[in-house]
Parts: structure tokens; sequence; C-alpha cells
């Protein structure tokens, strides 16, 4: 249990705040280890199989709360493994959102034009692409065109595939077999360890302490390969720096529990959870209609039936993005696609006078799954989940050996949530039911609560320290030295998929971090280029660096 | 199903079907099942495997299966006094129900409040994947051997690798006007 290892950096996760960070602080000189508690999968890892056991459970978490269900990625690359690549950058009232507060919650410093340049160093090292209509699924093909005919706008979304090499097999969850997905595997990871990090799976960190030359010590456990619920052994890394970048559902998690070595946490930690506003309706399409209303058709005698096609979200409507519009009546409306088995059972029958998530009108919904189309809403919550007393180990009793899990997270949608779920419920059906087009319902929130795979601002950013955990540079308030760069620092609700303003927050959190670690002895510059050497991302941001610098 | 020599095993067996049958109602299996009570054609999500999957230490479930039948029986038995069902003592007593009144018990069972609801939630969770996703196969094994619940859904087929790709993917063409604040690398503004 003792132990004498020593870094300049520890990482904990290695989604887009952990590989991001190590990227740059490795390519910079400090040495750096991250500690991922997932498996490491890469490539012919990812199964296309729903069995218990295969890449599908084996890279994902389902975090059972009270009112709110967390589904996040569990593996080397954390959420960039799994997600659906999807990376609009988040619409510019976004950053000038209240919330909850009554004043502006994210920092001064902070707004779309301060993070265009991070938006653009992201879109560079990924990178991320522009959409053509060609490559939209029948699936975004469809929502666009219901969109349209109801005259409203829909977009190709910007993402992070390849689609020279996209088998549109609809896997995504499961890691890309293709190595279509730009996920953090084919960028930023390869160049921290390029550059000597150390990446260390299935270490699950519990809490942090303070060694005593000043000096933080990690205490982790290892996690058996194969049964999430048996630890394998345990240990401590003592680092100079500290980067917490757990997710949403765990950093908040690692704090509450370090209280009792590391003392008082600020206010905000475990505190304003948001779940991004999401929301999502199925809507079953009859086929003749959307033929004959949209005149599409697949050129095979099909009109659509075309559900398990394509590759997650490809089309959003962006209409209600409109920063004239009070906020919690703004949303995104995107196409997506969600598999079997993580989240079918929530579906809800259209008209439902029986139990609307099983029996037998369900069995007769799920027999024309072929024809549905699933619209995932992205409104703007009211940050109004909160973490109670951490369990024993984790993040979440884990229940099945791996994916199932009961956290502690509790979340009671506020009147402002509830409204800006059902103005967008409505705007769904405006849409999907004219002309007998589809019929649509949304999914329950009576099984597992609300359901979210964008989980955020648990320990967020802000300028006020009662209702943020982080200062601006996303360092913890008053513990020097241990920073957030995961979606947990995100302030709330971003109505667009986050991916993107995460990975730019925490590249934009990256020169406060290098100047920490200097001050503390680390022999550590900023300025790495694009993990694949371009520099142009680089050369925008330069002017910035300065800036973030000072306390 | 004779239900004259009635073990703890047999007990527990033909109420958590009974359960899972009342998630994904499915066809009897022989003129006699009384677990399956025969809501709806085709296959449920016992056919589908839902006990294989519930029995399954993955699952986390395996455990405590024995308890969920008791006390789904308890809740039964109390339910049935309620509302004055004749006993019927050849069969559990979840079993027993009708099946909208089973359908009714698991309604109160997974309703908000209920004291109980993690649990009942859990097992209608791994009985709907059984049937959705038959998580305790290898999909493509699964599809060759007809499962019922992915044949119902529709399905298709792997590649003979054993892999998905779908070649034809795309209408192909632009299907609505793109919103006027749209930046050039394709963001809101």
């Amino acid at each position: 249990m003792t132990s004498t290892e020593r870094t300049d950096v520890l990482v904990v996760g290695s989604g887009f705040g952990g590989a991001i960070a190590a990227y740059h602080l490795a390519a910079g000189g400090a040495r750096v280890v991250v500690l991922e508690r997932g498996p490491w999968l890469t490539g012919n890892d990812f199964d296309h199989d729903f069995k218990l056991g295969s890449s599908y459970t084996r890279a994902f978490d389902f975090t059972v709360g009270d009112g709110m269900s967390v589904l996040g990625g569990n593996c080397v690359g954390g959420g960039s493994v799994v997600y659906f690549a999807a990376m609009p950058r988040a619409p510019r009232f976004v950053f000038e959102r209240h919330g909850s507060i009554g004043r502006r919650m994210w920092p001064s410093a902070v707004s779309r034009d301060t993070l265009e340049p991070w938006y653009d160093r992201v879109e560079e090292a990924i990178p991320v692409t522009k959409q053509e209509w060609s490559d939209v699924s029948y699936a975004g093909g469809l929502w666009a065109a219901a969109c349209d005919h109801a005259g409203r706008t829909a977009n190709p979304l910007p993402s992070a595939i390849d689609n020279s090499k996209c088998a549109n097999c609809n896997w995504m969850m499961a890691g890309c077999r293709f190595d279509a997905k730009r996920s953090l595997l084919f960028n930023y990871l390869p160049g921290a360890l390029a550059h000597g990090a150390e990446v260390r799976p299935l270490h699950e960190v519990q809490h942090i302490s303070r060694t005593d030359d000043g000096d933080y010590r990690v205490h982790y456990n290892v996690v058996d390969d194969e049964d999430y619920r048996i630890q394998a052994g345990s240990g401590t890394i003592d680092a100079k720096i500290i980067i917490l970048a757990a997710g949403a559902g765990a950093t908040p998690v690692i704090l509450q529990r370090s209280e009792a070595t590391l003392g008082t946490m600020p206010n905000a930690v475990g505190r304003y959870f948001s779940g991004n506003g999401e929301r999502l309706n199925t809507a079953v399409l009859n086929e003749d209609k959307v033929r004959e209303v949209l005149g599409l058709s697949r050129g095979d005698g099909l009109a659509y039936e075309a559900n398990q096609i394509g590759k997650g979200p490809t089309v959003a409507s962006w209409d209600r993005l409109d920063g004239s519009l009070p906020e919690y009546s703004r949303f995104s409306l995107e196409q997506l696609y969600f598999p079997p088995g993580l989240g079918t059972i929530l579906a809800q029958v259209p008209g439902a006078t029986g139990p609307s998530w099983f029996g037998v009108d369900k069995k007769e919904l799920l027999k024309r799954w072929r024809s549905w189309l699933i619209i995932f809403q992205m409104t703007e919550d009211d940050n109004e989940g909160v973490f109670g007393p951490p369990p024993a180990t984790g993040n979440a009793d884990r229940i099945s050996q791996q994916m199932l899990g009961v956290g502690r997270l509790r979340y009671n949608p506020t009147a402002n949530t509830l409204r800006g779920w059902a103005e967008a419920d409505a705007e769904v059906k405006d849409i999907l039911e004219r002309d007998g087009l589809a019929e649509v319902a949304a999914w329950t929130n009576d099984v597992v609560g609300a359901y979210t795979v964008h989980p955020l601002a648990s320990c967020r950013v802000g300028d006020d320290p009662d209702t943020s955990a982080l200062d601006d540079r996303n360092e913890l308030r008053g513990h020097p030295g241990i920073f957030v760069t995961d979606g947990s620092a995100v302030p709330g609700a971003l109505t667009v998929n986050p991916a993107m303003t995460i990975a730019a927050l925490a590249e934009r959190a990256i020169p406060g971090i290098v100047h920490a670690a200097q001050q503390r002895g680390v022999n550590v510059t900023y300025g790495a280029p694009s993990p694949d050497g371009a520099t142009s991302g680089r050369q925008g941001a330069a002017r910035l660096v300065p800036t973030l610098l000072h306390r | 199903m004779t239900p004259r020599i009635r073990d703890e095993d047999q007990v527990r067996t033909m109420t958590l079907e009974a359960f899972a049958d009342t998630i994904v109602p499915g066809e009897k299996r022989s003129p006699d099942d009384r677990a399956v009570a025969g809501a709806a054609p085709g296959g449920g999500a016992v056919a589908a495997g839902a006990l294989e999957l519930l029995e399954w230490d993955a699952t986390g479930l395996s455990s405590g299966l024995g308890e969920f039948a008791r006390l789904l029986n308890g809740h039964a038995q109390v339910y049935a006094a309620e509302h004055e069902l004749a006993p019927d003592e050849s069969v559990p007593p979840f079993v027993a129900l009708p099946f909208e009144h089973r359908t009714a018990l698991v309604q109160r069972l997974t309703t908000p409040g209920h004291p109980e609801k993690e649990f009942w939630v859990s097992l209608a969770l791994f009985s709907n994947m059984a049937f959705d996703s038959a998580a305790h196969l290898h999909t493509a094994d699964a599809l060759a051997a007809g499962h019922p619940g992915l044949i119902a859904m529709g399905i298709e087929l792997p590649d003979p690798d054993g892999l998905w790709r779908f070649p034809a993917y795309s209408y192909g063409r632009q299907l609505a006007r793109l919103h006027p604040d749209t930046t050039p690398s394709g963001s809101p503004a």
C-alpha cells in the first residue's frame, strides 16, 4: 500500500479533459502519469455485439441516480471513444446565460469570442470537419426533410469522423471498429505517449491527500479487467500538479471523498450539475407518408426503415438557438441513433392508455423499430443536480460486472427545465406529426429519471466563489495545484453537443496549468503544436496565452 | 409446466418468467403454460431468454432472484386480496394473476415513490434487454438462431465476418435550407 512513486503531473481520466492536458504537459517536458478507470481498447477490441462483456458494456458506465441517470465513457480515451463525434461549437448566447444564479454564470473572461481560438486548436488537432449532405444518413435526411416540410431549417453537424472509413454501421457507442471515428486514441493520446506520458488503464482514483512536503498524493484502486466489481489492488502516486478529468459524474465524487484529507471543498463541488437539458423523443414513421409527403425513397423500394443505418446524429435543427428568445426556451433538436439495450425501454408508446414503456403496446412499438426516428433535445436546464455523500469506492455502487451502477446524484427538475422540455417536445411533435408523418412520444423520466449522455457543471468555472468550484483558469478554489478540465468545469447546459466546448475549455486551461507547474519547480514549457505538428491553432491562440498566466 | 411438484426453484422460475412476460409479453410455449400469459403474438421476453440473462451473474441480479420472486409473490397476494381475485394455489401468486392484473401490479411497483422501485426497474431493464438486445448472446449468433426479439425488431444481419456495414446510407441530397447563422465550419454562430 505504501509507495514512493512520484511524478510531476498526475491526470485522472483520459477523455477530452485528461488527454488534452496530458499531451500538452508531456510535450512541454513534464513527467505525466494518466490514471484511467476503464480498459484500454483499440481497433479490433471494438465489437459489434450487444452481449454483456463486449466493448459495448466494457467502455461505458450507466450510473442510475435519483431523478437523473448518466451515461459516460469508461475507457482510455473516455467519451471520445464511445461518443457520436458531433462537434458543434456552442452558440454565442450560451456564454451569456444566467441560469439559476441571477448573474452571468460563465467567467467574465470566457465568451464565444475568447473561446474561438481554443475551438480552432481542437478543430485542428482532432480534426473536426464540416459534413456534406452526401454524408448525412437516411435518418438525418428524413429529419431534415421533415424540418423543411414544417418550414424549419436543418444543418448537417460538424463531426470528428473520417467519412472515407465510415461503414455507417451505427456501432459508434461500442467504439469504432473501422478507425473512422477520430477519437482521442488518434491524436492527443498518442501525442502524449510519444512525449513520454504513461497511461494506466483500470486504475480508479478514490481520493487525494497531501504529502508532508506539500505535494499531493493520489490514492487509487486497481479494477479487475472483466468484473469491475472486483478490486485487484491499490496504490498511491505523489505529484506536484493534479488534473482531475474523471467526468462530471465522477470528478466531484473524488473531491467530496478527499474533503477528509484535503480540507473543506468549495461549495459548488458536487452541486450545479447539469444534464445538458437532455431529453429524447421517439417518432414512429408512417412509411407511406414519408414517401408521399416528403418524397423520400431509398431507391430499393423502401422510403425509410433505416433506424439502424448511419453514424449517430448527422443533422440538427437550430431554429430555436436564437439568443433573442428567453432563457429556457432555446434548444437544438438533433436526429440521433440510440442502440437497443441502453434506452429502448424508456421509449414510450405514443398516446398510450395503458403502461407506456412496457407491455403489449410497447412490444408493438418495438416491432416498428426500423421506422423509428429518435430526436435528441438539448435544452437549457437549471443546474439542479446535487451529489450526495460518496459511495465506498468509485462514483457508484456497481450492480453488474460492467456498466450498471447506482450513484448519488439527485436531480429534481425545476419549472424552468420542465418548461424547456415541454417546449422542445411540442416543437418535435409539430414538425413530425404534420400530415400524419409520424407519431411521437418523449422518453419516460419515471423509470430511471431523466437521462443524460452529456453530464456537465458539477465542479464548474466561474467568477463567483459561492457558485463556482473553479476560478476562471480551472483551478480548484482553496486547493492550489488541483485543476479540473473535464465536462464538470463547463458552467451549464450548452444547447448543443458539448465535446467541442469541453475540449476548447481544456485547451484554454493549459497555459495556467503549465505556469502553476513551473511555480512548483517542474521543468515544463507551454507551446506544443497540434499533436500532428500543425501550428496554425497555436498561432491563433498565442495572443491569449499571457492573459491566462496570472491569477 | 404442471405445478404438481413445486420446489423453490420452480416457484422462482415461474414467477420471474411471469414478470418478464409482463414486460415484453409473448405467446404461450405450450397450451398448459401458466407463466407466459399469451397476451401477445410471437415470442416475448421469456422466449428471448430473459431467465438465461437474469441468471447470469454478470448482471448482478442473479443472487437476488429468489428474493425478488418471494417479494413479488407477496405483493401479488396483497394485490389479489385487494381485488378479491379467486386464489389459485396450483401456481405461485404472481403467476395466478390474470395478465391485466400482473400489468397493474408491475405498474404499481415501478411507479416513482415506491420504496422497492429500484429493484423492479432493474428486473424490468434486464427482461427488456433479453428481448431488444439479447444481451446474454453474441448478437450475430442470436440473429442466426432466429432470436425472437432481434428478428421482431427487424435488425439487419451482419456481413459474413460478423460486422455490420451499410454501403447505401444516404438520400444523398440537400433536404433542408441551412440555418442562416451558420459559421463557415458548420457550427451555430
